[in-house]
């Protein structure tokens, strides 16, 4: 833990340790080559940056809140919480971050056709909400199934004018929209800039969402030391790919703060239906990375599965993978159940409906608030709002009473 | 001598081209891929591409991924695949590559799985999601055996990394005709050609041509730019199409016909 941890990886042939890398097909390796070196010049280019920033402030919203969450902290009666506030952000979550960056990168590469998966719907939302402000054309692939789920994203991509693209292979899914994604990509990858979501896939994809998502713990910290005089002695933060987590965790690694990341264990990680990739996984290659997966041991991959959509996904960033072996973050299963009872407190309390995803985050931070004393400080990134879930966790309240 | 490198060798001698055949292990079930493997065999393929199948084929058009899921629907996985592939070297001497994406692998023991892939008569792997960079475990793991490691390159793949691939390859060099994945869209034979010679001018090793060839039209027009043509989801295709009860090696040994017929035509000596 006393080697520095930021700025140290992925190596110079983008891996994490042993995780990460360029799992793909041959006929990609030049795009990947071509988006490395974009990204590097634009990160070195102030004109860039600095317009990178001036969207995330006056279209993004940000900076947003560090919120001192009072009555839940009493309510708990441990450790104090402070949330991020990431649902203040535009589209309602921490994914506009990384579409701001991603989508102002296409332009500057010259690629008019961007396109995404998505699962919840959100980094859907935010890639046709930017396709929109930058006069981009956008198609969102997305599981059948989650389409059906998540009904009010689809209609607003309809109606930011992107296409989306149900799929319906494999188990309709998250994941298959990934694969699906990634077909299309790889026929139209002379013209089509692929906005990924997460910080997953290969190489640079991670690093670069990872960099374009640290905004969230470079302001938690600053906002931290000036509107409570210290760092938190927590971070937490929910783990599906693991953006918003690394976004939160990345300035804090080399700092005395213990870290947890909130995996989705659905009905609990000792049945088959769980989300939670490093907590009951095994390492192996999908989607671009070698990460933590849910698999058999022939090497197939398990569906996933959770309350949340925007969680059920079989794999996990790389730099999580790397992060877990080296001890220096904690990952932890919550159940639906378990989400869903931070969820209702955080409605009453705070008067704040949080996403299903970051309602994970929520439950493990007041899992560790009681177990922690009033002087200490726990930071939660609420990393999106929960519009979108109120007609799924109508359901499963009713079905759970 | 390697099979795939004594039949290169052999073509060669006989200025022939070589069919290069894929097929799913275990589509649409184990007794009959291996009936259908032996009739290819038999009826003019000259190597043989076994494909395991994979939950998550992100390569693969929609013909190959149907294929993976009938396979893995009648229990297939890697291990099982290796045991067709032992069983079919039973009865030929048709090099068979074991073609892959890399998790299966990964996941299985590289070192097991060189070594079973060994013992079954395997004689090259190619690993459509592994790009020489991340290859080194592999290539380690089946140094010292007579297994090749096939590379790929594509459409989009500059000369200066086209004489790195080459470098290293094994066996044959995998030429991707076009952009996207496997069984979908036509073939501009032009554009094809002057890729492929490109390839051929930067690689000593035999190149074969693959992606989008149906029929002994593509392959009478394609087979001369090259080595040798690959075909894998046209004969998949007949696998998912026929009527239940069909003679599905009958059908796949009439495709392979077909191709063989017009490559020969095209590269008369």
């Amino acid at each position: 833990m006393n080697a520095p941890l930021i700025g140290n990886y992925p190596d110079a042939t983008g891996h994490f340790g042993p995780y990460g890398g360029r799992y793909v097909g041959e006929t990609l390796i030049a795009a990947l080559t071509d988006l490395e070196a974009a990204w590097r010049e634009a990160q070195d280019d102030p004109g860039f940056m600095s317009e990178f920033r001036a969207m995330l402030k006056h279209y993004a919203a940000r900076p947003t809140p560090l919120d001192f969450a009072a009555r839940l902290s009493d309510h708990i009666g441990g450790a104090r919480i402070y949330l991020k506030r990431e649902d203040c952000a535009h589209t309602g979550a921490h994914k506009i971050n990384n579409v701001v960056g991603q989508g102002l990168l296409a332009r500057r590469m010259g690629k008019r056709n961007v396109i995404a998966e998505t699962g919840a719907g959100q980094h859907g939302v935010a890639t046709a909400t930017i396709a929109a402000r930058l006069g981009m054309s956008c198609k969102v692939f997305m599981g059948a199934e989650d389409v059906r789920r998540q009904a009010p994203n689809v209609l607003r991509m309809r109606l930011l004018g992107a296409e989306v693209v149900p799929v319906t292979s494999g188990t309709s899914t998250l994941k298959d929209a990934m694969n699906e994604a990634l077909r299309y990509w790889v026929a139209e990858v002379e013209h089509t800039f692929y906005i990924i979501g997460t910080v997953s896939g290969p190489h640079p994809y991670p690093a670069m969402v990872r960099d374009l998502q640290r905004v969230i713990g470079d302001e938690a910290r600053r906002q931290m030391l000036e509107q409570v005089g210290r760092l938190p002695d927590l971070l937490v933060a929910c783990v599906g790919g693991g953006s918003n987590a690394m976004g939160l965790f990345y300035p804090f690694l080399d700092d005395p703060c213990a870290m947890l990341g909130a995996e989705a264990a659905g009905e609990g990680l000792d049945t088959p239906h769980h989300a939670a990739s490093i907590s009951g996984g095994s390492p192996g290659a999908l989607h671009g990375a070698m990460t933590y997966l849910l698999q058999n041991d022939e090497g197939q991959i398990h569906e996933a599965w959770s309350i949340s959509a925007g969680l059920d996904y079989p794999g996990v960033g790389p730099e999580h993978a790397l992060l877990h072996d080296l001890g220096r973050v904690q990952y932890q299963g919550v159940t639906d159940r378990e989400a869903v009872e931070a969820f209702q407190l955080l409605c009453r309390f705070e008067g704040i409906i949080p996403a299903l995803e970051s309602s994970h985050a929520l439950a493990a931070a007041i899992r560790e608030a009681g177990k922690r004393p009033k002087t200490d400080a726990i930071l939660v990134c609420l990393s999106g709002r929960g519009d979108k879930d109120l007609e799924h966790i109508t359901a499963y309240m009713k079905a759970n009473p | 001598m390697n099979r795939i490198d004594l039949t290169f060798t052999k073509l060669a001698a006989a200025n022939r081209k070589a069919l290069v055949a894929y097929l799913t292990a275990g589509d649409p079930d184990f007794d009959t891929s291996l009936a259908i493997l032996r009739t290819a065999c038999a009826s003019g393929v000259d190597v043989v591409e076994l494909g395991v199948p994979f939950s998550d084929p992100t390569c693969d058009g929609p013909v190959i991924q149907a294929a993976s899921e009938r396979a893995l629907r009648a229990g297939m996985s890697l291990s099982r695949s290796l045991r067709l592939a032992a069983a079919l070297r039973e009865t030929v001497e048709t090099p068979i590559v074991l073609f892959s994406y890399y998790n299966p692998l990964f996941k299985y023991g590289l070192a097991r799985i060189a070594e079973e892939a060994a013992s079954a008569g395997v004689d090259g792997m190619l690993v459509v999601d592994l790009p020489p960079e991340e290859a080194g475990p592999l290539a380690d793991a089946l140094a010292g055996r007579s297994i090749h490691l096939i590379r790929l390159a594509a459409p989009t793949t500059r000369p200066d990394r086209i004489r790195m691939l080459a470098d290293g390859a094994g066996g044959f060099l995998y030429l991707i005709s076009r952009t996207g994945v496997t069984g979908t869209g036509g073939l501009d034979y032009d554009e094809v050609a002057r890729h492929a010679a490109l390839v051929k001018s930067l690689c000593p090793h035999p190149v074969c041509i693959g992606f989008g060839i149906s029929h002994g039209n593509d392959a009478h027009a394609l087979a001369p730019l090259a080595d040798g043509i690959i075909v894998g989801s046209a004969l998949v295709r007949l696998i998912a199409e026929a009527p239940a009860g069909a003679d599905l090696p009958g059908l796949v040994a009439a495709k392979i016909r077909e191709l063989r017929d017009g490559m020969d035509a095209s590269c008369v000596s």
